[in-house]
């Protein structure tokens, strides 16, 4: 601090304080605080603002838990309030379309970082980041497209031979999710894509030369050199994917089937259909808890600092 | 063994990019079938019609113009607060520094809805409790740039941040012995070694906010900007206009995209002459 002072002078200083501190209490702290001290309030008109019945309650997150509905979770049937639902919904195919972009990425991340000719990489690079400047709700709609009854993927399957009859992709094979999750494979895996080959980049071919030599097959290789050298951007992409990927309210939006649900999309209802902005708060809330558990879990599962996640 | 593999990669790659451009290629196809629903699957011959209708949607090219609006005003606040707190925290050490780090990283590990709701109700209870009507406590564009930029000064503060590592501090030391003024030492030593961070810094700005959709979802009041718009024409029924758009984005992001290949493999070849030249 008193470096910043002699360098730059009080004026200067006193510039890039105030600078960082607009944006740390306006923009993140207060209206942080802001959401907390709404999330216990109950939804009033204006009028009522203020008055008696504007006491601190649980009573928004009570709603989370409330309004139990049939599920069935590995075969068991349970009944379970919808909004929990939902939001274990969310979390789980968030997962796993975090797990399926790592499992896109890793080899071709590898292939970019230490098999490809050094003079087509920065083509291949500026190729594979042109679908990151097309607009995110539109490249969800290309596979809204694809996926219709009537679209392209299933005349080719059926014109191969390889469906008989055409089949409602965006109401699940698998899950009622899967439409969803195909979008936002398609969308985010490049989120995960650019970090790993980052890390591996920066890994010393002759460690891989070195594993060979001492006989290492390729999985060996791998599992014991590569893998743990991209660490840091195997946590990156996946706190960025998962969060991207349960974050999202584009994608469950435009590919739906007729039982999916995103948590996004009850908070959205919450905020702009209901305009009971307090348990929208609530909900947000919850939210954050889930996303700092995220990061923490990750974090420890990797082993990394905030500082190697957010570059 | 090696080279089959390396064949393999090859085929890989080229499966990926396939995977990437297929989509985009049929969106953009489906912006030319005369069909009312968009889709290049049955072909019903050739049309401009969607492009006319593009061209005729005036709330689109008003979306548009809010979209810019809002993007150029997102990096004018972003990068001076980016950049501010870069500065500020490289100077500082200890678990000040940690702390700071912590706050300045996590609105980019937040959901955009979280960021959008939070600046709503902040800057509306601000209207609340000072019992003003003034146009910032209403929702509206206005707190779409402040949400937006909650979380893009974060880029902004990393890309600098980053840049700063490797500048010499001797440098500033040399400018000031030299007599050098305070804002000399920023203006001619410090800014120009940040440039190019800076110049990225506002180009992800700039891109982030015209991507937006979820915080703006939340803070724009009744104002469209592009993304918004687009939403609304796909829940609440879409013709193929979409995808002539979607064509016309494409299109400009190829020729953005060839522009700096272009002048890159340019760069290449003159520093390649100038080795040789120096030999």
């Amino acid at each position: 601090m008193s470096e910043l002072l002699r360098r730059y002078g009080p004026g200067l200083t006193l510039i890039f304080v105030l600078l960082t501190a607009f944006w740390l209490l306006m923009l993140v702290i207060l209206p942080n605080i802001t959401l907390f001290e709404a999330s216990f309030r109950p939804y009033l008109p204006v009028t009522e603002i203020g008055g008696p019945r504007d006491v601190y309650s649980l009573n928004n997150y009570a709603k989370f838990l409330n309004n139990a509905v049939p599920a069935s979770y590995f075969g068991i049937d349970v009944q379970i309030p919808v909004h929990l639902k939902t939001f274990l919904a969310t979390v789980t195919y968030s997962g796993v379309v975090t797990i399926v972009c790592f499992l896109l990425s890793y080899p071709l991340a590898y292939y970019l970082a230490k098999v490809v000719n050094p003079k087509s990489l920065p083509t291949l690079i500026l190729l594979l980041s042109i679908p990151l400047w097309v607009s995110e709700a539109l490249r969800a709609f290309a596979w809204y497209i694809i996926l219709t009854f009537n679209g392209p993927l299933n005349a080719v399957l059926v014109g191969l031979g390889v469906l008989e009859a055409p089949v409602r992709w965006q109401n699940g094979v698998m899950t009622p999710y899967d439409g969803i999750m195909i979008g936002l494979t398609y969308t985010y895996v490049l989120f995960m894509l650019f970090p790993i080959y980052g890390a591996i980049q920066s890994l010393d071919r002759n460690q891989i030369e070195a594993a060979e030599d001492l006989g290492a097959r390729w999985w060996q290789i791998h599992w014991r050199v590569v893998l743990p050298h991209s660490r840091p951007g195997i946590a990156s992409g996946c706190v960025m994917v998962f969060m991207l990927s349960a974050g999202s309210l584009l994608v469950p939006t435009v590919l739906p089937s007729t039982s999916s649900n995103w948590f996004t999309e009850t908070i959205r209802q919450w905020m702009l259909e209901s305009q009971d902005w307090n348990t929208g708060a609530a909900y947000s809330f919850l939210y954050i808890l889930l996303c700092s558990v995220v990061v923490m879990v990750v974090m420890w599962l990797f082993r990394v600092k905030l500082n190697e996640i957010a570059k | 063994m090696t080279r089959s593999r390396h064949l393999l990669g090859h085929l890989y790659m080229a499966a990926f990019l396939i995977y990437m451009f297929v989509p985009l290629i049929i969106m953009a196809g489906a912006a030319f079938n005369d069909n009312r629903l968009p889709s290049v699957y049955p072909w019903k011959g050739f049309t401009w019609r969607w492009f006319q209708e593009l061209f005729a949607d005036t709330t689109l090219w008003v979306s548009f113009a809010n979209t810019l609006w809002v993007a150029v005003a997102v990096v004018v606040i972003a990068v001076p607060i980016g950049t501010a707190a870069a500065i500020l925290i490289n100077s500082i050490a200890g678990k000040v520094r940690g702390f700071l780090y912590g706050v300045m990283v996590a609105p980019i590990l937040m959901p955009g809805v979280v960021i959008g709701i939070s600046t709503l109700l902040f800057w509306n209870s601000m209207g609340n409790v000072t019992g003003s009507d003034f146009i910032l406590f209403n929702p509206g564009l206005h707190l779409s740039v402040l949400g937006q930029v909650s979380f893009i000064a974060s880029f902004v503060m990393l890309l600098v941040l980053a840049r700063l590592q490797s500048f010499d501090p001797g440098l500033e030391e040399a400018a000031m012995d030299l007599g050098a003024s305070n804002s000399q030492v920023l203006r001619r030593i410090l800014l120009p070694h940040l440039y190019p961070a800076i110049a990225a810094g506002a180009a992800i700005a700039f891109f982030q906010s015209i991507e937006n959709f979820n915080t703006t979802l939340f803070t724009r009041g009744t104002q469209n900007t592009l993304t918004v718009y687009v939403f609304s024409k796909v829940r609440s029924g879409i013709t193929p206009t979409i995808n002539a758009l979607a064509l016309l984005m494409i299109i400009a992001t190829l020729i953005a995209a060839i522009w700096y290949e272009v002048a890159r493999r340019r760069k290449e070849r003159r520093l390649a002459a100038l080795e040789r030249a120096q030999d």
